[in-house]
């Protein structure tokens, strides 16, 4: 067995594909690893700018416990959906593969419906992104989150139609596990949200 | 499919998603019944904040020191190393700033 041969085999099966997807995915990680620094500095200028509320509403009157649960189960669940719809990727199963990025996207969709109308609320309360420094800092971290929630929904749609007229082949599994580093990625942006914004302003 | 050594299996995801609803729900648990002092209360907040991320990059992200390419840890370390620089930096001048207006 040459090492001709093993190159001419077209994407090995089983751990094999993953693998491969996982050492072509170089590039899409340094753009994520360049997503993670724009997020730890809007971070940084939320802390910042956490106490200067300029007179008006701070996180305690604003913010609301159960939407922010809410949300992080919503995102924790269509998290781990993606998870499958990874697995059942590896077993060839289209059917099973749509129902999954399905049911990620309806959970997606549910957490940008209620941020959505958690902003909505607010600017209506007059606390918009205009009101006070902590309320930019507020909604330029949680609404560049928001946004990129928003991408992956049109992703996952994007992707799904791919599944169905393309099939499961290599280079539509490879983009399906870039994705579902995208979609990984989001929950941990979203658990520093609700541990440095959500938390910490109800206490 | 059934590989015992398979760690981006079934397995994985699960564990993952129990291990971060605990670490979920302690800080929440913390805050909504007001357990512990503000402090004590930031302090398990953070520290649960952060085994939940590592949770994620090792259950869903599949991180590890065998199975994942070095060029990507490495790009993870560096990262790491410039949020360090960049936050701790901004950090430092912006509360060295406040405490100076303040006097």
């Amino acid at each position: 067995m040459s090492a001709a041969v093993m190159h001419a085999t077209p994407a090995a099966p089983e751990g094999g594909a993953a693998a491969t997807h996982e050492q072509r995915a170089l590039g899409f990680w340094l753009y994520l690893m360049g997503d993670a620094v724009i997020f730890a500095l809007l971070f940084a200028t939320y802390v910042i700018m956490v106490d200067n509320t300029a007179g008006g509403p701070g996180g305690k009157a604003l913010f609301n416990l159960r939407n922010a649960g809410l949300e992080t189960l919503l995102l924790l669940v269509s998290s781990t959906t993606f998870g499958f719809a990874s697995l059942t990727a590896r077993t060839g199963n289209r059917t099973a593969v749509l129902f999954w990025l399905l049911v990620t996207f309806v959970l997606g969709a549910g957490f940008v419906f209620l941020e959505l109308r958690e902003f909505a609320g607010m600017i209506g309360a007059g606390a918009g992104p205009d009101r006070s420094g902590f309320l930019s800092a507020f909604f330029t971290l949680v609404g560049t989150h928001g946004l990129h929630v928003s991408v992956g929904l049109a992703w996952i749609l994007i992707m799904s139609g791919q599944v169905m007229m393309k099939g499961l082949s290599v280079p539509v599994t490879s983009r399906l596990f870039r994705l579902g580093l995208f979609w990984h990625f989001l929950d941990i942006a979203w658990v520093g949200i609700f541990s440095i914004v959500y938390l910490p302003g109800l206490l | 499919m059934e590989n015992p050594n398979n760690d981006h299996g079934l397995r994985s995801y699960l564990t993952g998603f129990v291990l971060a609803v605990v670490l979920t729900a302690i800080p929440f648990y913390v805050v909504v019944t007001h357990a512990l002092s503000p402090r004590r209360a930031l302090l398990v907040i953070g520290v649960a904040a952060v085994l939940q991320i590592l949770v994620h990059l090792r259950y869903f992200l599949h991180l590890n020191f065998t199975s994942t390419p070095k060029e990507n840890l490495l790009a993870i370390v560096f990262t790491a190393v410039l949020i360090f620089i960049m936050v701790g930096g901004s950090f430092w001048i912006m509360f060295d700033l406040h405490t100076r207006m303040a006097v």
